[in-house]
């Protein structure tokens, strides 16, 4: 049995740009695991991946185990339960390749790195963007009410109109430039 | 099963079961203004802080089912309302929407210097969760202040409703930071770093500021809300019409999933 432990957890632990395990083109369970995972999307923003979107903590490959650790960004998001039956499902050819050897995928949530703001990637903050959504402020995550960038016309003469928003993590916003309402990713 | 020792272990489960309680039944009040809140706005926040609540509840229960050995959703839906070991605070039905705002205001005041101090818990999965807890709670605490000062500064019905509501619950206030039974085991094994006299000392100093602005006064402690044997028992009629709520679904067919 081959074990592949991927990427050293430090290096996953980098931050917001795409994990090492993504752009080295390894064969192995984990390298195979994070391609598929870049490919499944958030059901609440259909046009960010969970990758992107950095609630990927970690793959591991142990014991015959393949585990995923999620991060959620808001701790009662009830579409987690969606994401992690979502990648079961996605990974289950994985299970059944016998050359990979994996009995069984587990799906599992941690706290020890919460998720920030700073884990969506540079690619997951344009698409952000590109689909109306400001992305959440890098700086001065801690302060509220938070300030938001207006994402149809980069203005930052923008109002909180409310800290709570249709999911857990959006809130809503107006730009006072273009006039238009506008919603922004929260920082967790 | 948990590998701690058994005093830590059975002290570790009443400060779960307490956190755990707390929100569960605050986020389950809370969520009956789904739909009736002041305004949409308003809707749209109360709707998300009970989620919040619920959420948080859920994942203490988790820590808890590791701890004991147990299911998340029994340790939630399978007990009888007498066991429920919430505080006396959150106890009180919603009533109006001032009640709502002043029983919300005193305890996430009262929570937040709870989870300050059990950020630093030895428990380190508590320890972790709580780091979380707390980003999403400094909205609440934010949200909860604008109304006290909004309700406050009307002066009228709006705030002889909220000075009603405080003579109504406050008094019940420092149940949520009343020491418990097991607080001796916690204190000496690091899991709570620090106890309820010093944690309430903490809470009234972060109300003052909030009080002396609006001229609002904290009405002195109920003698129940400061012992531990009374602080989380004794439920009244809102917390037996709430249970009968919560668990209705449960009760009609234990096997129900979704």
């Amino acid at each position: 049995m081959t074990t592949d432990l991927g990427p050293a957890r430090s290096e996953l632990r980098s931050g917001a740009s795409a994990p090492p395990a993504v752009a080295a083109a390894s064969d192995g369970a984990v390298g195979r695991a994070w391609r598929i995972l870049a490919g499944i999307v958030d059901p609440e923003i259909p046009a960010i991946s969970i990758v992107e979107l950095g609630i990927v903590g970690d793959v591991r490959y142990a014991g015959n185990w393949l585990e995923i650790e999620l991060l959620p960004t808001f701790i009662g998001c009830p579409a987690l339960e969606l994401v992690q039956a979502t990648i079961g499902q996605r990974l289950e050819p994985l299970r059944l390749d016998p050359g990979l050897a994996i009995e069984q995928v587990v799906v599992t949530t941690s706290y020890a790195q919460p998720w920030t703001a700073e884990r969506i990637s540079p690619a997951g903050r344009a698409a952000l963007r590109a689909s109306g959504f400001a992305p959440p402020e890098l700086t001065a995550a801690e302060a509220l009410p938070p300030r938001a960038t207006c994402p149809y016309c980069g203005s930052r003469r923008t109002i909180l109109e409310n800290a709570f928003g249709p999911t857990r993590c959006r809130s809503i916003h107006y730009c006072t430039d273009c006039r238009q309402p506008f919603e922004q990713f929260k920082d967790g | 099963m948990s590998s701690l020792a058994p005093s830590r272990a059975a002290a570790t489960a009443s400060l779960l079961w307490a956190l755990a309680d707390d929100d569960f039944v605050l986020g389950f009040a809370d969520s009956e203004w789904t739909g009736i809140a002041p305004h949409l706005e308003e809707d749209v926040a109360m709707s998300s802080m009970a989620q919040d609540e619920l959420g948080h509840a859920a994942a203490y229960y988790r820590l808890l089912a590791d701890l004991i050995d147990g299911d998340p959703d029994q340790l939630a839906y399978d007990r009888p309302a007498s066991a429920f070991r919430h505080c006396r605070l959150v106890d009180h039905g919603r009533g109006d929407w001032a009640r709502t705002m002043a029983r919300r205001w005193l305890y996430d005041t009262a929570n937040a210097v709870r989870l300050e101090a059990l950020a630093d818990s030895s428990d380190r999965p508590l320890a972790e969760l709580v780091g979380k807890v707390r980003r999403e709670e400094s909205y609440h605490l934010a949200h909860d202040e604008a109304w006290i000062e909004r309700l406050a500064g009307h002066p009228g019905e709006p705030r002889q409703r909220l000075i009603e509501a405080l003579e109504l619950v406050g008094p019940d206030a420092p149940s949520a930071l009343a020491p418990l039974a097991d607080e001796p085991a916690l204190l000496a094994a690091g899991v709570l770093p620090v106890g309820g006299a010093e944690l309430e000392a903490r809470w009234l100093a972060r109300l003052g500021p909030v009080l002396e602005r609006t001229g609002l006064r904290l009405p002195p402690p109920a003698p129940a809300a400061t012992a531990p044997a009374t602080a989380r028992s004794g439920h009244g009629p809102d917390f037996d019409a709430l249970w009968s709520e919560f668990t209705s679904v449960r009760r009609l067919d234990p096997l129900a999933t979704w």
